[in-house]
Parts: C-alpha cells; sequence; structure tokens
C-alpha cells in the first residue's frame, strides 16, 4: 500500500494483448481526464509488452500525459504474475492516486492481484467514477477528494458509492462502453517514460502454450438499434422472435443477465452493468423488468422502447413509448408493421420516380 | 499420488428469486426474504475438485466463510461427495471486503496444506471476481482463472484450458496452484442419495444448543461434525479483518427514484404499434 499522495498522478492500465489497444483503456482515459484535471494532476497510461512503443501515440491522442512505456519479452502476452510485479513496481515508484482498469477478463485477473499486493482496496464494475468529500462515520476524520467509486449494489434500486480514503492507491474496474470514448485528436502529444523493467531471473509461473483469440460476435456498442429480450422471452427458441425483430430492423440482439443464465442467448450480448453499456439510437427493451444492473448499461439509449406485461415494471422508468402487452403478440405485429412500412416507403419512392 | 483440493465456497442470496416479495418499501432487498443457495460457480469448482479426486485420489475440503447458516452450504458439499467441510464464522469478520476476505480465507488454507485450492470464478452477489486472485496472492499461488477444462494432471504440473473471453488459451504450471472455475467446465454432480440419509445428521458444534464433549466425540466418530473456526483458531491478524482489514468503505447508499409515467403508452394492437412504428420513423429513429 501506498499513502495518501495527494499529488499523485491518475492512471489508467493500457491493456494491449496481442500488440493491440482494445476500445476500454481510450474510454478510461476520457474518464481519467476528466478526474485529473479535477484534481490538477496529470494522467498516466501504463502500458506493459513488447514491441508496444508505437500505441503510446494513440493514448496521447486520446487524452494522456505520460505514458509510461514497461517492454520486455516475458510481457509479450499477459500473465497475472509478471503484469502485476511490473505495475506493482511502478505503483511504488511513482505513487499514483488512482488506478483504474477496464473489467475484461485480463483487468479482473490483474487488478485484484495488484490490490492484493498493494494491499490497497478494489471496487468492480462502477458505472460511474466522481471526484468528492468523505466523512468517516464514526471518527468524524474528513477526507477531501476522494475517488468516489458508484455502482449499483446487490438488490433492489440502490446505487452505492464506494471510498478508499486511507489505503492508496484508489483502484476500480470498469466495463466496456460505460465511459465514452473521447475523439482522437492528433497532434496532441506527451512525455513517454521508459520504464526499467526487472524480470530478470523471474521464473514465470504459467507457460502459455496455445492461444485462439477470435472476434467478438457482436458489437453491441456499435449498433445504432438494440432489440433486446429478457426471462420474459421464455425460451431459446422463443428468443428467435427477437433476432427476428431484430432483422427487419437491421438491429443487433441484447439481453439482459437473466436471459444469458437461462441460456436464451450467448454472453457476448449482455447489456448492463457487467454486459456492455450501450447507447444507440433506438433500444427496444422485451420481457426485461428493468433491475438497476440492467438500466445502467442502457438507459442513456436516444429513444427505449418497452415491451412488458407487467405495468410497473421498473423499465417503464426509462421509457420513451411503452407497450403494455405480450411480446409474443407484440413483436409479430411490429414485425408485420415494419414490412408493412417498407412497402409503404416503396410505394413513395416509386411515386416520387 | 492423490492430492489435496481445497474448494473455497460462498452461500449467496439467490438473486433470481428478487420477486416483490423480497422487496422492502424503500425498494431495498429484505435478505431474509431471499432464500439462500450455493453460489452455482463454487459447486462447478466442487465438481472440479471431486472429479480429480475421482481420477487420482487425494481429498476435497470445502471451506466456507459465513454465519452459522453456511453449515447448509458444508453439508450440501458433502451430499455430493466431499470429505470434510469447514465453517468460518466470527462476529469480527463481519463487513469484510474482498481483500480482508481473501487475506481470513488464506490464514484457514494455509492451515490445509492444499496442492490445488478451487474457487468459483465469481459469486452472483457481488460479480466481482476478486476474491480468488487475491487469495491466490495472498497464499503465493500461481493463479489460474476462468477454468473450461482440466486437461491433465501429472505429478505436479496441471495443464488447464482457460475461456479468455474472446477466445481461450492454455496453459501449464505447478502445483500448488489456485483455479477458478467456469460454469462452462464441468455438470455439478447430483446429491447422492446415500451420503444425504447420512450426512444430513452432519452439525457443527454451534448448532448444538449446549454441546457436552460426549456429543461431540460421537458425532467426530461417526464423521459427523462440522468443523467450525474463528479468527483465532486461523492465527488470522485481526488489522487484517472485517472492517479494519477493509480499505473499502461506503461512502453513500442511494435508492434510485423511479421517475415512470413520461412515456408515450401505445395499445398492444396493430394501430397502436402501427403509431409506434410511425413515430418512430417519422422520427427518423428507424427506416
Ligand atoms: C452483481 C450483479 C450484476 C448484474 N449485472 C447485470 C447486467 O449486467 N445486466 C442485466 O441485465 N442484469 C444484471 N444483473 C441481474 C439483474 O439484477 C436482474 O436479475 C436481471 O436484469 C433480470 O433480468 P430480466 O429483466 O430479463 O428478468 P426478470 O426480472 O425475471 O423480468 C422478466 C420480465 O419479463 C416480463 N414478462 C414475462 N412474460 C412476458 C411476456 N410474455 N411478454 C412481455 N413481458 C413479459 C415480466 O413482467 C418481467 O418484467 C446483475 C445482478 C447482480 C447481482
Amino acid at each position: 500500500m501506498i499513502d495518501v499522495n495527494r499529488q499523485g498522478e491518475v492512471w489508467i492500465f493500457a491493456e494491449a494483448e496481442g500488440g493491440k489497444l482494445s476500445d476500454v483503456p481510450l474510454e478510461l482515459l476520457g474518464k481519467g481526464r476528466e478526474l485529473a484535471d479535477i484534481l490538477s494532476v496529470p494522467l498516466g497510461a501504463v502500458l506493459p509488452g513488447d514491441g508496444v512503443a508505437d500505441l503510446a501515440e494513440t493514448l496521447f491522442a486520446h487524452g494522456a500525459d505520460r505514458v509510461y512505456l514497461a517492454e520486455h519479452p516475458m510481457l509479450a502476452h499477459y500473465q497475472a504474475a509478471t503484469y502485476s510485479k511490473v505495475i506493482c513496481k511502478l505503483i511504488e515508484t511513482h505513487k499514483p492516486q488512482i488506478c483504474l482498469y477496464g473489467a475484461t477478463p485480463i483487468g479482473r485477473d490483474l487488478a485484484p492481484t495488484v490490490a492484493s499486493t498493494m494491499k490497497c482496496g478494489l471496487t468492480a464494475d462502477c458505472t460511474d467514477l466522481q471526484i468528492g468529500d468523505h466523512t468517516e462515520l464514526k471518527s468524524k476524520e474528513h477526507h477531501e477528494k476522494l475517488l468516489l467509486q458508484i455502482r449499483p449494489a446487490f438488490g433492489g434500486n440502490i446505487i452505492a458509492t464506494i471510498v478508499n480514503p486511507r489505503r492508496w492507491p484508489q483502484m476500480a474496474t470498469v466495463r466496456e462502453g460505460v465511459m465514452k470514448m473521447p475523439e482522437p485528436q492528433a497532434g496532441l502529444t506527451g512525455e513517454l517514460i521508459r520504464c526499467e523493467v526487472s524480470l530478470d531471473g523471474f521464473q514465470a509461473p504459467l507457460e502459455i502454450i496455445e492461444t485462439h483469440r477470435r472476434e467478438k460476435k457482436v458489437n453491441l456498442k456499435a449498433a445504432r438499434i438494440i432489440v433486446a429480450g429478457g426471462a420474459g422471452v421464455g425460451s431459446r427458441d422463443n428468443f428467435r422472435l427477437i433476432w427476428d425483430l431484430a432483422n427487419c430492423l437491421g438491429a443487433a440482439v441484447g439481453g439482459s443477465r437473466a436471459a444469458v443464465d437461462l441460456g436464451f442467448v450467448e454472453n457476448d450480448h449482455q447489456v448492463g452493468q457487467t454486459g456492455t453499456t450501450v447507447r444507440p439510437a433506438l433500444y427496444i427493451a422485451c420481457g426485461i423488468s428493468g433491475a438497476v444492473q440492467h438500466r445502467a448499461g442502457m438507459d442513456e439509449s436516444a429513444k427505449i422502447v418497452v415491451i412488458n406485461t407487467d405495468p410497473d415494471a421498473p423499465i417503464f422508468s426509462v421509457a420513451h413509448y411503452g407497450i403494455v402487452g405480450d411480446l409474443n403478440d407484440v413483436i409479430p405485429r411490429m414485425i408485420k408493421a415494419i414490412r408493412g412500412g417498407e412497402h409503404i416507403q416503396d410505394l413513395a419512392k416509386a411515386a416520387q420516380a | 499420488m492423490g492430492y489435496n483440493c481445497v474448494v473455497c465456497a460462498k452461500q449467496v442470496p439467490d438473486t433470481k428469486q428478487i420477486t416483490g416479495d423480497a422487496m422492502k418499501e424503500d425498494g431495498t432487498v429484505n435478505r431474509g426474504a431471499l432464500p439462500t443457495i450455493f453460489n452455482p460457480e463454487d459447486l462447478n469448482a466442487l465438481e472440479e475438485a471431486l472429479a480429480i479426486r475421482d481420477a487420482h485420489g487425494g481429498t476435497v475440503t470445502v471451506l466456507t466463510m459465513g454465519p452459522p447458516a453456511a453449515c447448509d452450504l458444508l453439508r450440501e458439499s458433502l451430499f455430493r461427495g466431499a470429505d470434510r467441510g469447514i465453517l468460518i464464522t466470527d462476529r469480527r469478520a463481519a463487513a469484510s471486503d474482498t481483500l480482508a476476505t481473501s487475506y481470513i480465507l488464506a490464514c484457514a488454507v494455509r492451515k490445509l496444506e492444499p496442492d490445488i485450492v478451487l474457487c468459483g470464478r465469481q459469486a452472483i452477489d457481488g460479480d466481482t471476481a476478486q476474491v480468488g486472485p487475491q487469495l491466490a496472492e495472498k497464499l503465493g499461488f500461481p493463479v489460474v482463472t476462468y477454468l473450461e477444462q482440466l486437461q491433465s494432471l501429472e505429478d505436479d504440473v496441471i495443464r488447464v484450458k482457460r475461456n479468455v473471453g474472446n477466445g481461450w488459451e492454455v496453459v501449464s504450471c505447478k502445483l500448488p496452484v489456485l483455479l477458478t472455475v467456469m460454469e462452462t467446465a464441468n455438470t455439478p454432480r447430483p446429491r447422492a442419495a446415500r451420503r444425504m440419509m447420512k450426512y444430513k445428521k452432519a452439525l457443527a458444534p454451534l448448532e448444538l444448543a449446549d454441546a457436552d464433549a460426549g456429543q461431540l466425540d460421537t458425532l467426530k466418530e461417526k464423521g459427523l461434525l462440522l468443523e467450525a473456526w474463528t479468527l483465532d483458531d486461523i492465527g488470522a491478524e485481526m488489522a487484517w479483518c472485517g472492517v479494519d482489514g477493509s480499505p473499502t468503505k461506503v461512502h453513500r447508499i442511494q435508492s434510485v427514484v423511479l421517475t415512470g409515467g413520461e412515456y408515450h403508452e401505445l395499445p398492444p394492437t396493430d394501430e397502436g404499434v402501427a403509431e409506434l412504428i410511425g413515430e418512430l420513423i417519422e422520427e427518423h429513429t428507424i427506416g
């Protein structure tokens, strides 16, 4: 653990598996910039890997003031032991006050390992991060400008704000899509700091024998329209309805965690706090009750249509259009109406020609 | 040669059962009204350990931290084939965050000198997936997260296929090791009827009204004694347990006020649906 250090930088972990930056670190730079500006400290990106120096430019373009480049052949592939060793060393040397990680499979392996080594706190799957003051309940001790780590709490419509007043750095993980990716600005530069990596003689515990990467099957973040189904769809077979409606709208398919847990749809499709956060032009929620963890991942959609048999379902609280009814009845009618709509548009076009 | 496996498991509220009955007026969950279950992926961790024992011999010990009611989880483990169940229960462990929890578990696991520690990937009440890797770090064991298939185990080398989200990898490593197990790794075996008959009588000392030494001895003789350890029993330092040991603090809990009622409601008829589609086309949301 490091002591409270008000001059400490804000850091993000620049995950670059396979020599490529994923979206999350760039998204984190957007939020990191905001936090660093409030605290008047620099924003740093920690970039471990092998032959990844070229990526620093992208990190600068997205707002990093400094890139801590840690290159070593043993860092070519991620593993918890080597990466956490390098990052803990950097934390001890530079004493950042905040470290943010993407809640990716790698981030969720690395961040807890670092937290345990540093004996500091870690909050998973934050849906928002802010800076604010905190007064301890018992001692009444006042702490200024802490990282407020905001996430839905288990059960009900509850949002918890977590702080880590003493044992720094303050660390959190954030899912993909939660923070908006800043527009890259060509010409933005920063300081590239080449860090000494002392792994010589260190025996990495895992031998990586084979790796297979596949492209993600769905890109929910990029979809303009999403049709999402929940437990109310009833079965994997019946989820066809969701796919059909999506197909005729050129939309992507999303699901609630219940729909994923029940096996109606693969987990790449999960929308919400522990899935993907989306902001499409249109989100159609079918048979989804709208638990706070689900709403956290979709309530910034430009237009939300809800189809649910229960008029009291919380999902209606974020709806722009709502139909209280059975999705098995409503969706086929929608498909028919959309097809009809196309027909009408075709006629209109034909008339203009 | 056999392997000593320790499975760390958690009793969790059944989040799938959050219905109206379980909700309080203020929109928070009445935990008392929620049934508790064996955290689903911890059952996969248990199954993986039982499969290792079936193939190579050794023992399976299930370790859980929680209130006395968590003895149910230990009995459930025995029904399914575990050899031994240990409960860590101590008021001073309450309000532990994941760091303090992993510290306490590490103190207990060390006493058991395992070859392989298995955890579920994550618990459904928080989904943090933090305790596994943190426990490994505390133990000084390598961690292999997201196990999807145990490919081989020979002498002190294990080979595992792990799911890395956008693909998979095969890794090997030397024992001792900590594994976190995914739901897709296996299908947990059901309870065995004969074991249920026997182990439904298994009890921890704290479940007996006023246990005398004789009673405890009898239970122990019959293999029906569930062990309950306190923080003192595992030599935990209080500074790293419970509230004091937890760097994260709750700053604020807010209930989300649902606004509601401000949407355009349409009837579930052809006309209603046509109006909806018409409006969406008109505002250029679709089409
Ligand atoms: C730590 C944690 C993280 C979580 N992360 C996420 C997450 O990322 N994403 C997520 O979605 N959830 C998440 N959850 C789960 C969340 O709390 C809810 O349990 C889940 O979203 C419920 O899914 P659902 O709305 O599909 O199911 P339910 O709550 O069961 O709702 C089903 C709905 O379908 C309606 N319905 C039933 N039949 C029909 C019909 N024929 N026609 C129309 N409507 C019908 C019902 O009225 C009901 O409203 C998380 C939970 C925890 C504890």
